[in-house]
């Protein structure tokens, strides 16, 4: 009896000892995290005011503000996510409703998990050869949009597919006893079921490439800009314009890096400032994809 | 002991074994030229290397329900997934001899014939309730819309559809509400106002009751025998005793051959082929 009971207290302790290592190991990530926000909330949320983001880069540390670089984020978000979104689904819808198994697409399969991981610097070396010597687009929005374009393409590729591989067979089977063909299945039903997997794959995509910085540099994008590109919707007609799309651009990141490379302690809080701004989109991006996950799944319950 | 059982079951394999018959002729089931729905000859059927289906050769009756019995992997619901040409979704899937359809004389396995066709014409309801996540509205509509049909004559259509499949009036206050709000015999039925609902020439059931209660498997049951009138039902089922109850004739398969067809009277009380019996008496299977 007693036997028994100095093994049981021998393995509880074992027990116990993991749980306050597990504990430890976890709170290393969640207190980093913490110490790390709150450094940027202390230097950065008393610089943070209305002038802040509506006011252009100066050489004065308190007249600077982050407005041409998160207009620069936005316009490059909006073209990255019009190339990305619809050529990446289209491939994962290819490559998992259409494309034949066999060794070919196997292939293709594993380059794009691999593509996946791939610095992000060698994706803005490819843009600077391609897009801006070979196709002469020029340091412009439209470079940055679809470098970033072509860095989150596998992610939205794996993505989709992994949100259409979650739909039943037993669905697409009931689809096709119908009479549907392949489009029809697709268009009225895989799109559609797989819309919440899809969209959260999406935004976790565009949250990772709107606080990319080397791919951007590489090609080009300046560090300092003291005005806007061309608004898209003009006065006079034809009302609508693409002007801004070779306009030159800078970013929140690239603005930040620009920041704190400098000597004088109040850029630094200014990059503080401009951080927080940066933290509170991504983070306000994760909410949405958690938020859209939530009610997909209430909806969808296979 | 446990291995003398084993020893036994062996045996006993074998032996059914040399009982197949070469060539199966149904031939008290044979119905008059034009009440022929479905005749299968010569089907032989494959998965990649594997032979599933061996020389079929069988009529079915037209607005007659027919059973197909038989233990695991027989090949029942192989055969029955040729009809609508399903295997067609798959790769390495390939058939041989015929399927015709009367009165069109259709070749449904034909190599000239487009699956699409077969799926139009010939309606299945599977094991699992597959509704789709929409409204129940849309659900038993999805078939109708793939045709074309939109406005009034879809409402009707579908009203007609869901009254065929004895769930009008369970629903008609919530069309717009979710499929998956239903119960799942409630589902199964929905599914099968959805394959009823574009006026099929046979409709196909693969087990639809097997993951049922036995009171929504009762109400199944009733709606698959009133249905024939309208339509020539063919349904695979692993329960005996809703093969007696539902069907007008019942086929046994074994090992990817068919053993016997026979009105489902004689089958249940005097089957030609000794196998028959000893499946249908519970000694194997």
């Amino acid at each position: 009896m007693s036997e028994f009971k100095r093994i049981i207290k021998k393995r509880k302790r074992q027990d116990f000892a993991f749980n306050i290592v597990g504990i430890l190991c976890t709170l290393v990530g969640i207190l980093t995290l913490g110490a790390l926000l709150a450094d940027l909330i202390i230097d950065g949320l008393p610089r943070l005011s209305l002038a802040f983001l509506t006011s252009y880069p100066s050489r004065f540390a308190e007249r600077a503000g982050i407005l041409s670089a998160w207009v620069g984020t936005l316009l490059i978000m909006v073209v990255t996510a019009f190339t990305a979104v619809p050529l990446g689904v289209a491939a994962g819808v290819y490559l998992e409703e259409y494309a034949r198994k066999n060794w070919l697409t196997n292939l293709i399969e594993i380059n794009i998990a691999n593509l996946a991981g791939v610095p992000s610097i060698i994706y803005g070396l490819m843009a600077l050869g391609l897009l801006v010597y070979q196709f002469r687009l020029g340091q412009s929005v439209l470079t940055g949009g679809l470098t970033l374009a072509f860095l989150i393409l596998p992610i939205v590729i794996v993505a989709t597919r992994e949100a259409l591989r979650t739909i039943p067979q037993g669905i697409r089977e009931a689809a096709y006893a119908l009479g549907s063909t392949k489009w029809q299945v697709v268009r009225h039903h895989l799109l559609p079921y797989s819309l919440g997997g899809t969209m959260t794959g999406i935004i976790i995509a565009l949250s990772r490439a709107i606080g990319e910085t080397a791919p951007l540099i590489t090609i080009g994008a300046l560090t300092f800009i003291a005005f806007l590109p061309s608004p898209p919707v003009q006065s006079a007609p034809p009302f609508v314009s693409f002007d801004w799309l070779s306009s030159p651009f800078s970013v929140l990141p690239i603005q930040m890096f620009n920041w704190v490379s400098r000597p004088d302690q109040d850029f630094v809080t200014n990059a503080a400032a401009a951080g927080l701004v940066l933290i509170a989109v991504t983070l306000s991006l994760n909410a949405v994809a958690i938020l859209i996950r939530y009610r997909v799944r209430k909806r969808i319950k296979w | 002991m446990f291995g003398e059982n084993g020893d036994h079951t062996m045996s006993a394999q074998t032996e059914f074994e040399s009982q197949i018959p070469s060539e199966v002729r149904a031939r008290e089931s044979v119905p008059p030229e034009d009440k022929v729905k479905a005749e299968v000859s010569g089907l032989n059927f494959y998965y990649g290397k594997l032979q599933a289906l061996k020389d079929i050769n069988m009529v079915f009756p037209a607005n007659q329900v027919t059973a197909i019995i038989g233990p695991s992997g027989c090949g029942k619901s192989t055969l029955l997934r040729c009809f609508n040409r399903i295997h067609d979704l798959y790769p390495d899937t390939r058939y041989e001899g015929k399927i015709i359809l009367q009165p069109s004389g259709i070749n449904v396995i034909g190599p000239e014939t487009d699956p699409l066709e077969m799926r139009l014409r010939v309606s299945m309801v599977f094991q699992k309730a597959n509704s789709f996540p929409k409204s129940i509205f849309e659900n038993a509509a999805f078939g109708l819309r793939l045709r074309g049909i939109k406005g009034e004559d879809l409402k009707r259509q579908v009203e007609e559809s869901l009254r065929l499949a004895a769930l009008w009036d369970e629903v008609k206050d919530r069309l717009r509400d979710s499929a998956y709000t239903l119960s799942g015999g409630q589902q199964q039925r929905l599914c099968i106002a959805r394959a009823l609902a574009t006026d099929p020439e046979m409709l196909l059931f693969d087990e639809p009751t097997s993951a049922l209660d036995p009171i929504a498997t009762a109400k199944i049951e009733d709606l698959i025998f009133d249905l024939k009138r309208k339509v020539t039902v063919i349904i695979v089922t692993h329960n005996m005793q809703q093969a007696a109850r539902v069907s007008d004739f019942t086929a046994f398969m074994y090992l990817g051959k068919l053993i016997e067809m026979s009105p489902t009277k004689k089958m249940f009380e005097n089957p030609d082929n000794a196998l028959t019996e000893e499946y249908i008496t519970g000694h194997f299977g």
